[in-house]
């Protein structure tokens, strides 16, 4: 290990964190009918990404809060890797990025997914070299009870390809954060969260990620 | 007063513009004075504990948004870069090879300057801690109609040059009563090429900050850059911009291989 990823107060994110939109061959291949028509004329080619700003996180076992105006928000499951200094990554973490559902994919999802509080992320990071990133499998419980498995073994882009195509332009800096992507339900829309719901991501080795869901954020 | 951050003698140095020159302000070197020319310009902006958010707007002057064959957005078009696309005043940045279409854009960059949540537009600008001049460039041989802006264009290493001042709010408020009120200029090469107003934005920085605190809490030190005009041309390697904002300064780059 070459930095301190975790403390007694749990793991917290030191840098920017990015995530991958599009990486679940499932949801890929439900959106693929649409791809080449307006407004996207075409399938994405570079790895499609956007950024969790450092006002979404919140740690396990804390609470996430709706806005007034919105019944039900996108759960989204993710295996995390961590930057090191020599922009490669060194732990793991799992991480809930939860979104405002929305069915466009043509503007930068900002006011979907940079809402306060709207990133669970795991009390504890693991070493990378304790981890095969392209097996893990995820578990979503919602209130207990199982609503989604997604096993990395199902990427469009494995770890080190998505790692290669955004290092083409940009380099992760020690402390970013890589969210590997999360994958919807066969019906194309991701698992859903309203007030009163709790949301619990876990995966062998893991310590399990917990985020209750609560309404009227103001 | 204009804040500057610099590297010098070996180590990093906090810096005010002073009668033309740099006056350093911190032990060891406090009053010491330094020529512009003497030192590597950082972007002007303090550490901060986390990362840093830094939204960003396209299409937020009417212009430009016709020169770029769009209607007006009808609410902020905003993305999210890193960090680590920023670089200072006078630095380099790298133009890949083999393309086409590499413009720079000439922003005015707030930066936020103390906790922002639910702010109304009529006290937004006492959030601001100050102004500062970004250079948002752009590759458009790489947008994809995903996320557009896309991060392949818009959060390149080296290609978000910022600076050379941190200018307080204060100072823009009292010599031209708001952010509303400045010209905008880039040169490449010494020739003017594209030049605006700050008053042609389409959504102000009161509205912004508005928009934005309504569902996303902004720290110090947080960065909006507000987008720019009309007058955006193709720059080749070896090109030197200059993008300059009134009150805030001139931030020069030159694009290198």
């Amino acid at each position: 290990m070459t930095q301190n990823v975790s403390s007694p107060q749990g793991y917290w994110p030191q840098g920017t964190v990015y995530g991958a939109l599009l990486n679940f061959q499932q949801e890929w291949q439900i959106k693929a009918p649409q791809m080449p028509d307006a407004p996207y004329k075409g399938a994405p080619k570079a790895p499609v990404l956007f950024i969790k700003t450092a006002n979404t996180f919140t740690p396990s076992g804390g609470r996430i809060a709706l806005p007034s105006t919105v019944a039900e928000v996108d759960i989204g499951a993710n295996l995390a890797w961590i930057f090191g200094p020599d922009a490669q990554p060194v732990a793991c973490v799992l991480v809930n990025d939860v979104s405002i559902p929305h069915e466009s994919y043509y503007r930068p999802p900002v006011k979907f997914k940079c809402v306060d509080g709207f990133l669970g992320v795991g009390a504890t990071a693991q070493s990378i070299e304790q981890v095969s990133t392209d097996a893990v499998v995820l578990t979503v419980k919602l209130n207990g009870q199982l609503v989604q498995q997604l096993n990395y073994a199902d990427t469009v882009r494995k770890s080190q390809a998505l790692l290669a195509d955004i290092s083409e332009f940009m380099t992760f800096q020690e402390g970013d954060v890589l969210l590997l992507g999360s994958d919807c339900l066969p019906d194309g829309k991701r698992p859903r969260a309203k007030a009163g719901d709790v949301v619990e991501i876990s995966a062998d080795g893991f310590d399990t990620l917990v985020n209750s869901f609560a309404g009227g954020a103001v | 007063m204009k804040h500057a951050r610099i590297a010098w003698a070996g180590a990093i140095h906090e810096a005010v513009e002073s009668d033309g020159e740099l006056l350093l302000t911190r032990s060891p070197w406090a009053g010491k004075r330094l020529k512009f020319d003497e030192v590597v310009w950082l972007p002007p902006l303090a550490p901060v504990a986390q990362a840093r958010t830094i939204l960003a707007l396209g299409l937020n002057y009417a212009d430009h948004a016709k020169e770029l064959a769009f209607k007006a957005p009808e609410e902020p078009l905003v993305f999210v870069k890193g960090e680590a696309s920023l670089i200072g005043h006078k630095a380099l940045t790298r133009r890949p090879q083999g393309v086409t279409y590499m413009h720079y854009e000439c922003e005015l960059a707030v930066v936020i300057g103390r906790t922002a949540k639910h702010v109304k537009k009529e006290n937004a600008l006492d959030y601001v801690g100050g102004y500062t001049v970004a250079n948002d460039y752009a590759i458009r041989d790489y947008l994809e109609n995903w996320y557009r802006p896309n991060f392949r264009v818009k959060n390149r290493d080296t290609c978000t040059p910022i600076g050379p001042w941190l200018v307080d709010a204060k100072d823009i408020h009292d010599a031209y009563g708001n952010p509303m009120n400045l010209s905008l200029q880039t040169t490449v090469n010494g020739k003017v090429t594209q030049s605006g107003h700050t008053r042609d934005m389409i959504f102000d920085v009161p509205t912004l900050i508005e928009y934005f605190s309504a569902f996303m809490t902004l720290q110090p030190g947080d960065l909006i850059l507000t987008g720019t005009p009309d007058g955006v041309v193709n720059c080749e390697v070896g090109d030197v911009i200059v993008t300059s904002i009134e009150g805030v300064g001139d931030l020069i780059n030159t694009l290198g291989e």
